[in-house]
């Protein structure tokens, strides 16, 4: 791993819990994963597989009916859980940002860009307005927003949606974080455009030396942006290591369906739809592994219990009973 | 959008064909127009000179074409109980139901918002539920049965404010208030709906995830957002709450347009209160044109579709 | 890396089972407010056994009784006597009656004409739509008790004119909320096969339509009778409503409002209960069934 560990996650839970008790929605499910600083990091799984709860659970924004039930959540060496709602606050679009799907709902329609822009940097930084301002301008022009000085003063409604992209964009690394989540940030936005997102993303990573974590279902992407990956399903990351050993030698039989199942060489938006079968209710999963019932190398004890995390290699791991012969030393617990 | 406004001119211009139609069709048709619109007690002659006048031997669409022309160039016939042109007792009137209505918006905006704020930030909390409840008894309650308590506490009881009439602050305040909860339960209600789905918006996901304090996610971008429609429906109120003060202003005799529908029922003064149904029933179908005009000039999303 | 924590916080978030429910225990079940509209109900059928006393007729000799717990009063009229001595308790007992009968009636009337004429105009579409629709946004724009006021001043208060009146004043709010759920179960699969079917219209909106628009309108029926009660309450309040000597409850409060200055507080204030009780009671059953039967006037 390249530099120190800047954000480890350990058996992070989140559980969605209906309002008469009864359900319960294991949206993360025991998450260990570990970022340096300065990486990338591609979450992929299918719609429902729990990455947007993840990364809300990182930001510790979720929903009233999500709880965080277990784990820990170490950034910069601080457990995220322990803090307080007003000290996490502070973490918040200061130390770690993050940038949603939708770039034409998540620009408030009634304040002009530079405000909005201009808002973390006067409330983590106590900038006054001019200075914010001037940041602003500064910021769009980094995101290439052809002539920022007009464009700072105008509303949402004035902008393409690849604009209110760049400016959601600018928005996260307005106050230089440390790490950058970004939920699918490019899922609306059309290919061209998703193109010179992607680009913009990595140039600003290289430039702040950011950590950028990339939840996405387009393995393309994740090729062309990520050093780790890790692949969700159903709730749990079945699969993680670096992009470059688990493209070349997948181990999950659910990682070698999607790699199965993309196109090549594209970066387009191509849904990953060929796997068969439906993906798993989560308040109600089998008993043995959760993907047993779709895959093609099932064994008769994927179905009776579920397999922990093997570890196969230095910074690589499955949870599949197929990786257990691969298994390092003293690793499952 | 010049489309869309005159659209909305074409239709507003047809309710107040229809509101002019129905008012004269249940007044010739359903009732007998010789007894309501002479005096009690008229002479022969008189009763013949007002079938000339509004030429009741005509066919229908001539006496129509008189009706609104009669009414297009204000004339609303004389006050059989005042002996005035109602216009003028009309405008005599306006001012005190305009100072009710204003003092009553106030209040009911001063209740409502804040309480339908509180009551969509904690959800579910007490403050919905006692909110609701406010809002419940608002609807619910007759403004006579509100207008009375408040005398018998605060009048009899307490002798703290006087039980009618008008002239000074402390005349308005009970009419004010027995006015304004109606409408405090409304704008809670539509407070707490809207600021409801603005707080579910990305944007306000967004600016929690900038790190905002809860205040300025609430304050400034829910808050802005949230009470557009609320500001429409006061803007409508506003007028509707002139014409819906009947029972106030009976109640604490306060000398609006209410009271004068009141009196015109009383003393059997129909050109009254005809004229303040065609009156207010134009002012309320006039200020929806209005709202909605504006809204196509401030919405970019209106000018968009048409 | 390879060694494994266990996990430090564990905050198990409460699990409860359901319990099997009768429909009166269903969650916000508004049992009390059931009971008072069926208490009004027995006591507006039974009224003729249950007062004491005829409502209409009263002696001056004991005009002003107070209710029998205040120095004056006497259990002979519980609730005191009015301004011509008649028995209080009494005239609430058959005022429940003009109150129930009124509100059911004109909720009745109205649901009648705003269902119908909301079928037609949203099965039909075109030039009856127009009209009707235009008819009823006009309509709507006159507030409710003025309009009512008006119609009165015309026809003359009768309660059978009252009743009409309410009808007329209240069909626009059904006509709107039906057509609205025509419109959409025009695009319903069974409609569609019913005219592909080569159903006529008439039967189509009578069998197909009409069966499913119901919910709706009881749900719309329950909101309105507080209303429509109200209404009539305030119509008699200002004189314009049921005609004396039937005791109306807000007939009841007009005659007493004189009497509040001086401390006769029970003239007004016991029938003033009574219809917050009752429109109380309508109202939060109307909520109540508008959540569990119709999920699409939610938001009404």
């Amino acid at each position: 791993m390249a530099g120190q560990t800047l954000l480890s996650l350990e058996h992070l839970s989140t559980h969605y819990v209906s309002q008469q008790g009864t359900r319960v929605v294991r949206a993360v499910d025991d998450v260990t994963l570990a970022l340096g600083a300065g990486e990338t990091l591609g979450i992929v799984g299918e719609s429902g597989s729990g990455k947007t709860t993840l990364a809300l659970t990182m930001m510790r924004l979720l929903p009233p009916a999500a709880h965080i039930v277990s784990g820990r959540m170490m950034f910069e060496g601080e457990d995220l859980l322990k803090k307080s709602d007003e000290e996490m606050r502070r973490v918040r679009g200061k130390r770690i940002a993050m940038i949603l799907q939708d770039p034409m709902a998540s620009l408030n329609p009634l304040f002009s860009i530079g405000n909005q822009v201009a808002e973390p940097i006067r409330v983590h930084e106590g900038a006054s307005p001019r200075t914010a301002w001037q940041r602003a301008v500064q910021l769009l022009k980094s995101v290439r927003i052809a002539s920022p000085e007009t464009r700072v003063s105008q509303f949402p409604h004035e902008m393409s949606g690849g604009m209110r992209q760049r400016i959601v964009g600018a928005i996260g690394i307005s106050c230089e974080p440390r790490l950058l989540i970004a939920d699918e940030p490019t899922t609306s936005l059309d290919l061209t455009i998703q193109a010179q997102y992607l680009n913009l993303l990595r140039d600003l990573q290289r430039e702040h030396g950011l950590a950028l974590i990339f939840i996405t279902h387009n393995l393309g992407i994740v090729a062309k942006m990520c050093d780790q990956l890790a692949v969700m399903y159903a709730g749990r990351v079945v699969e993680q290591g670096p992009v470059s050993r688990i493209f070349n030698a997948p181990t999950h039989p659910y990682t070698k369906a999607l790699l199965g199942s993309i196109p090549r060489m594209t970066d387009g938006g191509e849904r990953l739809t060929a796997i068969e079968g439906q993906p798993p209710d989560l308040a109600n999963l089998p008993v043995g592994c959760a993907f047993a019932p779709r895959c093609p190398s099932v064994m008769t004890r994927c179905r009776a219990e579920a397999p922990p995390e093997f570890k196969t290699e230095p910074g690589r791991s499955a949870r599949c009973w197929l990786a257990e012969p691969l298994a390092l030393r003293s690793s499952a617990a | 959008m010049k489309q869309y406004i005159l659209r909305r001119i074409g239709y507003s211009l047809l309710s107040l064909f229809l509101l002019s139609l129905t008012i004269f069709l249940f007044v010739r048709v359903t009732g007998d127009p010789v007894a309501l619109l002479t005096e009690p007690g008229a002479s022969q002659e008189d009763i013949e000179a007002m079938h000339r006048q509004f030429g009741l031997d005509q066919p229908l669409w001539v006496q129509y074409w008189h009706f609104v022309a009669s009414f297009i160039t204000g004339d609303f016939g004389q006050s059989f109980y005042y002996r005035t042109p109602v216009l003028d007792l009309y405008f005599q009137r306006l001012p005190n139901s305009l100072l009710l209505a204003a003092v009553a918006m106030v209040l009911s905006l001063v209740i409502g918002i804040p309480s339908g704020i509180l009551a969509a930030v904690r959800v579910d909390g007490f403050w919905d539920s006692a909110g609701k409840l406010f809002a419940l008894l608002g609807l619910s309650l007759p403004q006579f049965w509100v207008g009375l308590v408040l005398i018998l506490v605060f009048s009899v009881s307490l002798g703290w404010l006087p039980s009618s009439g008008s002239g000074t602050v402390w005349h308005l305040l009970m009419p004010a208030f027995t006015l304004g909860w109606y409408f405090a339960a409304a704008h809670m209600r539509l407070t707490r709906s809207s600021m409801l789905e603005v707080l579910g918006s990305e944007y306000i996901k967004l600016a929690r995830l900038k790190g905002l304090p809860e205040a300025l996610v609430i304050g400034k971008h829910a808050l802005k957002n949230a009470l557009i429609p609320v500001i429409t429906l006061a803007g409508i109120n506003l007028v509707v709450m002139i014409n819906v003060a009947v029972i106030v202003e009976t109640v604490f005799a306060w000398p609006g347009i209410g009271r004068l529908l009141y009196e015109g029922v009383t003393f059997r003064d129909f050109p009254v209160v005809q004229a303040v149904v065609v009156i207010g029933g134009s002012m309320i179908i006039l200020v929806n044109l209005l709202i909605d005009i504006l809204y196509a000039l401030i919405d970019p999303r209106i000018r968009l579709e048409s | 890396m390879t060694v494994i924590t266990p996990p430090e916080t564990t905050i198990a978030p409460a699990i409860r089972t359901p319990r099997p429910t009768a429909f009166w225990r269903l969650k916000g079940f508004p049992l009390i407010p059931v009971l008072i509209l069926v208490f009004i109900a027995l006591v507006a059928i039974f009224a003729d056994v249950l007062a004491p006393y005829d409502p209409t007729i009263g002696s001056l000799a004991r005009r002003f009784r107070p209710p029998f717990w205040q120095e004056g009063g006497s259990m002979a009229y519980l609730l005191g006597t009015d301004h011509v001595g008649r028995d209080v308790l009494s005239r609430l007992i058959y005022g429940a009656r003009v109150s129930m009968v009124v509100g059911i009636t004109a909720v009745l009337v109205a649901g009648g004409i705003g269902t119908l004429l909301g079928i037609l105009s949203g099965y039909l579409g075109g030039w009856a739509d127009q009209v009707v629709m235009r008819l009823t946004d006009t309509w709507l724009a006159l507030p409710a008790l003025t309009f009512a006021i008006f119609l009165a001043a015309i026809v003359g208060p009768s309660e059978l004119n009252i009743i009409l009146i309410l009808g007329l004043v209240y069909w626009t709010r059904y006509a709107r909320v039906i057509r609205g759920e025509v419109l959409s179960l025009k695009q319903r699969e069974f409609v569609r096969l019913a005219i592909v079917a080569g159903c006529s219209s008439r039967t189509i909106m009578w069998r197909h339509i009409l069966p499913n628009v119901i919910n709706s309108a009881v749900v719309l029926a329950t909101l309105m009778l507080g209303v429509v009660i109200v209404t009539e309450a305030s119509l008699s309040f200002l004189g314009v409503g049921v005609p004396p000597p039937k005791p109306a409850w807000g007939l009841m409060m007009a005659d007493g409002k004189k009497g509040l200055l001086v401390g006769y507080w029970w003239l007004t204030v016991m029938p003033g209960l009574c219809i917050m009780l009752m429109v109380l009671s309508a109202n939060l059953l109307g909520d109540w069934l508008r959540v569990k039967l119709d999920p699409q006037l939610r938001q009404l």
